[in-house]
């Protein structure tokens, strides 16, 4: 099975090459583009259940030895982020080729997402941290070409904060991995918890912060977030939806990776405090917003917050919270971001002060979107109240009273945010616009394809909360694997 | 690292910062080159004391290949982003004469709203699709 793993990379760059080949032929390019994002998907799947049933599985690529070989692993945590990453980016394709319109499926859409498809699949799997700062910069160099896809006026100038920005970010990376080098003589996953452990500690802090400032920028944190609601709104519908669904979370998960096992015994409060600032801080920006791209843009920097106050609280529960948590946010936030295209799409604008009346246009559709809105904010019996119960119940068992009761009023106010969005986009009477005189569900009739990949994503926001049961015991096993560094130094060097 | 690498580094990357807080796109491109660059010096310094090439079969004192293998892979990376940036700053300027990064929204609709103060409230709607519309 561990053949899966180059695999899952390899395919995706191969599909983005080929789609480079057949630049002026887009019939080719869709079926290269949903036969790579089907079958990653199906590997991922059938890794996921390997990987549960046998433990971690590991790759040496070009068989050298794994101490020195560029190492591919995979646990729980990584495939189980790996496969809601494959699923969302396999609907958000089908959603953009269901768009029909020539300015929003460019030429160099398909061989674009295609290498962002690679670079996620790498970034999960990769095994030492050079390899990861690489597969990050695949999927960013991918994203700077979706995020400008159209090369407007407005999407040129929010792409210049995004790439420089990210290209800075990049820097602190590298710094960060140079000094790991030059500290412990090896880059390797499995060899640096042994090594960095032998550091004096005010080294160790140092490298730890370097690392932490670098995927703290993706991730969108506390005082790193202001680029991501200036950028993600200026890109196309279906590409912001796969920013906001995944993007950042990639961040949190390296955050999650290399806090736990190569620097496990920090003191976290740091982590606490800027895992309370950064609820706040994004869902006040959010509050403060008349634009539905925005608002949702900002609850991105909003969420992320809960996923860092699992981590900064430590031990098992609180990563299996965490874990939960990342796991229920991505197929949300991409809902929501796919419902906005829908709306974008009909009213012509994402601003609340033009659009109003679409529950009496088309029932469905705001169904589509309070299903995950209601998840976003918390309410049950969706999957966000579960996700955000286990984050609190585990705030309160560690008696940080502060930081639940931060996340309590924050989750109120993200209802808030998104009544506002309620209220301006979909109550009240419609407005002339290009569609007027239809009945009914008429919009989500004009676009099928559309419709249906939205509403199988709202499916798995659904799917999370029925079967939260197994997927919560799943999310604990990960969350074993994870806290404990030795089993993943164990799998990697037998 | 010995101090000329050191003071290279240094050097480097402070030239690097200074030109990237300035508001044109081709002086911030050029402020990330001389980083990048200070970066990848950071790295190939990152291996210990420079010996022979470390070729199979001979024996002697090598230098550590791995930095020279992260540092010719940063530099491609460093490449591609230079090269898509340049291409984003020509595009700029085919666009509107310039290539100053502008203020963002926000900001810019504070700047609209504190030039007619009487105009506030009911406004806010329009003058913010105003500002994204015509930036």
């Amino acid at each position: 099975m561990s053949a899966l793993l180059p695999l899952l990379i390899a395919l995706p760059l191969t599909g983005a090459a080929l789609s480079l080949l057949f630049i002026g032929v887009r019939a080719v390019q869709r079926v290269i583009s949903v036969v790579v994002a089907a079958s990653t998907t199906a590997m991922s799947v059938a890794l996921l259940l390997d990987v549960d049933r046998d433990g971690t599985a590991v790759s040496s690529i070009g068989g050298w030895r794994p101490e020195i070989a560029v190492n591919l692993v995979a646990d729980r945590f990584a495939t189980l982020m790996l496969t809601i990453s494959s699923t969302m980016l396999l609907a958000v394709l089908l959603y953009a080729l269901g768009q029909r319109t020539p300015d929003e499926d460019s030429r160099f859409y398909h061989p674009a997402y295609l290498a962002l498809i690679g670079g996620v699949c790498g970034a999960f799997l990769a095994g030492d941290l050079f390899n990861l700062f690489v597969w990050f910069e695949v999927l960013l160099i991918a994203s700077y070409v979706l995020l400008t896809l159209e090369g407007s006026d407005h999407q040129i100038r929010s792409g210049t904060t995004y790439v420089v920005l990210n290209v800075i970010e990049s820097f602190v990376l590298v710094t960060g991995v140079a000094l790991i080098f030059a500290a412990t003589g090896t880059l390797n996953m499995a060899l640096l918890p042994g090594r960095l452990a032998e550091l004096p500690d005010g080294i160790r802090l140092g490298l730890n912060l370097l690392l932490l400032i670098a995927f703290g920028l993706k991730a969108a944190v506390f005082p790193l977030y202001s680029w991501l609601p200036d950028s993600y709104p200026a890109a196309l519908s279906p590409v912001s939806a796969v920013f906001a669904g995944l993007l950042t979370k990639i961040g949190v998960y390296a955050i999650i990776r290399t806090q736990t096992l190569l620097f496990p015994d920090t003191n976290r409060t740091l982590l606490l405090v800027i895992a309370g600032l950064t609820m706040a801080v994004g869902v006040v920006g959010a509050i403060a917003q008349t634009n539905m791209k925005r608002i949702l843009s900002f609850h991105i920097v909003s969420q992320i917050g809960y996923m860092i106050m699992g981590l900064a609280l430590g031990g098992v529960a609180a990563i299996t919270a965490t874990i939960f948590y990342a796991l229920h946010h991505i197929p949300v936030k991409t809902a929501l971001f796919l419902v906005e295209g829908i709306v974008e799409r009909e009213a012509g604008t994402s601003e609340l002060s033009k659009v109003s009346g679409l529950a009496r246009r088309s029932g469905p559709l705001a169904a589509l979107f309070l299903i995950p809105a209601f998840s976003l904010a918390g309410l049950p019996p969706f999957s966000g109240f579960l996700g955000k119960t286990a984050v609190v119940t585990e705030g309160l068992d560690q008696r940080s009273w502060w930081i639940v009761a931060v996340a309590i009023v924050v989750s109120l106010l993200t209802l808030v945010s998104m009544l506002k969005i309620w209220s301006g986009a979909f109550w009240g009477t419609p407005e002339g616009g290009p569609s007027d005189g239809r009945e009914g569900d008429g919009i989500l009739r004009n676009h099928p394809v559309m419709a249906g990949a939205t509403t199988a994503v709202v499916a798995v926001t659904l799917g999370i909360a029925v079967f939260a049961g197994p997927l919560y015991r799943f999310c604990e096993r990960a969350a074993v694997d994870v806290t404990d560094g030795a089993s993943y130094v164990a799998a990697v060097l037998p | 690292m010995s101090l000329e690498q050191a003071l290279l580094i240094g050097v480097l990357a402070g030239t690097g910062a200074y030109l990237v807080l300035h508001r044109t796109l081709t002086r911030i491109i050029l402020g990330l080159v001389l980083f990048g660059n200070a970066v990848n010096l950071l790295i190939l310094t990152s291996g210990d004391r420079p010996g022979e090439a470390p070729i199979v079969g001979r024996e002697g004192d090598f230098t550590d290949p791995v930095p020279q293998a992260l540092v010719l892979t940063a530099i491609v990376i460093g490449f591609a982003v230079v090269a898509f940036l340049l291409a984003m700053a020509y595009r700029s300027w085919t666009i509107d004469g310039n290539d100053d990064v502008e203020d963002d929204i926000t900001d810019r609709l504070l700047a609209q709203r504190r030039s007619r103060p009487d105009a506030d409230a009911p406004n806010t709607g329009e003058a913010e699709a105003d500002a994204e519309e015509s930036p």
